[in-house]
């Protein structure tokens, strides 16, 4: 038996690596697969007295009742609206910063543009909604001070209060936070283009926005496809942290999204069945939507994740 | 080489450093605020008078955060959290990662798997819930530390650097000489990779240090609870300052204490990391780009 040669060899050689690999599985088994198995309990009248493995089953009921619930549209559509807008105003902006901080000549101006870029990230969730709760209020906030002091807006706005503003101070705050941060794997894209190719173009007399667009742009079209793909994995998945961090009873109704929701029915109702359902119908589309855009991504630029 | 530098390409450079100092300038503004705000007098910044300099220059703020037992607590928890947090990180990560870098270990495809199908499926909130709850850990330290212990992206960042940035030369020389895979790791391969340690180590602390989810889904106790925590149960008082008038709430006293703290709360909690991360910036670009390496 040639496998079986080929595992005596591989575990006298490596048996200490294979006595290092047993917390790791034991961490993944307990703490990720146990909960994996748990979820079945969207299935199940949960009770506490009879665990996961004994209450009745109940079969597609939890999610009928999701379904039928006059909540889950606008929940599911908040949760999209908020996934799409990131998707479209989040994601060209690292890109062009990075394309920006690759065209800095200067060494010492390219790493403190760099710094200052990164450092929102290194910035809490909730520091974050502090600093734009303070900054936009509408009676002591900085922001309408100077709006008003300017003479742009003609009356304070209630930016953090009113539902109508909820999205754009989302996005604009995930900008903020995160736009240098996620630059740096496009920089660092962007550092391993070929310098010939620019010399080259350079005798043929381009000039700089001619090389930016026709070498620096389509050398890391790679990059960008896997990144977006990474990304839509996520449009169902908006962030707990945060929204529930920015919500309140005046922006409810557009800043309820499925993971908030699903931590009120589940950890303040106690209605755990009913929660895993919307917790796991919200996985398993995620997951279906990164399986579908990988697989177009694979077909049309033969650049995918797996 | 000969470079000429046309009149086009000089105007191309100054838009490129006139764009970029306007982004530096307006990402680095909410921060400069809070900081001018946590010095001035909260008078001053509820009347809008405070823009960019601190007015009525003052430390009162942060001498009262300091006095403040709860917020004393909630900062050494938060480092206790953060410090003990990222050895585990670190000592499970390496764990998986060097073993999982053998290009003829057994079984390692399946563990890899394992691994990486979390990445994008999970049981989901509750049902983590659940589990942390039957386990007996809530309301103790190992629900703060322990359902995060490993981080798959992390730990494929580090085992992509130990298969592509150490020669595999060194590993076989090594097991010539009989040093045993172990001891290879901890003599050989872990001094070799030190900037992809500082890279993880700082991805793991920002986590711990930043995140207020796990605590405030499994702990209960005041005395446990981490900063951030505490500082989203202050910036939700002072938020009802906002609402006064949709509520008709009115306390002018209350409002301008918090009003004074937030600011303090503020720069104390996020100073350490931005403090730190200029430091190790140059490994950034290292770090990411290990991550994105399919394998």
């Amino acid at each position: 038996m040639n496998w079986k040669r080929a595992w005596k060899k591989s575990l006298t050689k490596y048996w200490q690596l294979y006595l290092l690999l047993i917390p790791v599985v034991a961490y993944y088994i307990i703490f990720k697969y146990v909960p994996m198995a748990g979820a079945q309990i969207a299935f199940r009248n949960f009770k506490f007295n009879k665990g996961i493995w004994g209450s009745p089953w109940i079969g597609l009921k939890n999610f009928d009742r999701f379904f039928s619930s006059s909540q889950s549209f606008t929940m599911i559509w908040n949760t999209l609206a908020i996934g799409f807008l990131s998707i479209i105003f989040c994601f060209p902006f690292p890109i062009i910063l990075a394309l920006l901080i690759n065209e800095i000549k200067s060494n010492r101006f390219k790493n403190t543009v760099k710094t200052i870029t990164y450092a929102p990230h290194f910035v809490s969730t909730i520091v974050v909604v502090g600093m734009m709760t303070a900054m936009c209020s509408p009676s002591t906030g900085v922001i309408n001070t100077i709006m008003l002091k300017l003479g742009i807006w003609k009356e304070p706005l209630y930016l953090m209060g009113r539902a109508q503003y909820f999205r754009p101070m989302y996005i604009i705050s995930a900008i903020w936070k995160d736009c240098g941060w996620n630059a740096i794997i496009f920089i660092s894209a962007l550092a391993a283009i070929d310098v010939s190719l620019y010399e080259a173009a350079e005798v043929d007399g381009a000039n700089r926005w001619q090389q930016l667009i026709k070498i620096t742009l389509p050398s890391i079209i790679p990059t960008i496809v896997i990144m977006l793909i990474l990304e839509s994995g996520k449009v169902l998945n908006v962030g707990f942290e945060k929204a529930y961090a920015m919500q309140n009873d005046l922006n409810l109704s557009v800043s309820e999204v499925i993971s908030t929701y699903t931590y009120k029915i589940g950890l303040e109702k106690m209605d755990y069945d009913y929660a895993t359902a919307i917790g796991l119908f919200n996985s398993v589309v995620s997951f279906a939507m990164l399986m579908i855009v990988n697989f177009i991504s694979k077909r049309v630029s033969e650049t995918s994740l797996f | 080489m000969n470079k000429r530098v046309t009149r086009g390409d000089r105007i191309f450079q100054w838009c490129i450093n006139i764009i970029a100092i306007v982004i530096c300038a307006v990402t680095i503004y909410p921060l400069l605020y809070v900081l001018a705000a946590s010095l001035s007098e909260p008078i001053k910044i509820l009347s809008g008078d405070v823009v960019l300099w601190p007015i009525g220059a003052n430390v009162n703020s942060y001498r009262r955060v300091f006095a403040s037992a709860d917020i004393l607590s909630g900062y050494k928890n938060t480092i206790i959290y953060s410090t003990s947090g990222t050895v585990l990180n670190l000592i499970l990560t390496i764990c998986a990662a060097y073993p999982l870098s053998m290009p003829d270990l057994k079984g390692k495809n399946f563990v890899t798997f394992l691994i990486t199908f979390t990445m994008f499926f999970s049981g989901g909130m509750i049902p983590s819930y659940l589990n942390i709850r039957s386990l007996g850990m809530l309301d103790s330290v190992w629900a703060v530390l322990l359902p995060g212990a490993i981080n798959a992206t992390n730990m494929l960042i580090m085992r992509n650097y130990f298969t592509n940035s150490i020669p595999g030369e060194l590993r076989e020389a090594a097991s010539i000489d009989g040093c045993s895979p172990f001891r290879t790791m901890l003599e050989i391969i872990l001094p070799l990779s030190k900037s992809i340690l500082i890279v993880i180590t700082l991805y793991y602390f920002v986590g711990h240090w930043n995140s207020y989810f796990d605590a405030m889904m499994y702990l209960r106790k005041r005395e446990m609870m981490p900063l951030q925590v505490l500082l989203r149960q202050i910036l939700i008082m002072s938020q009802m300052g906002d609402m006064a008038e949709t509520y008709g709430v009115d306390d002018a006293n209350t409002l301008l204490l918090y009003e004074s703290l937030k600011y303090a709360i503020i720069v104390i909690s996020a100073v350490p990391l931005l403090v730190i991360y200029p430091l190790i910036q140059k490994f950034f670009e290292k770090g990411i780009m290990m991550g994105s390496i399919k394998g």
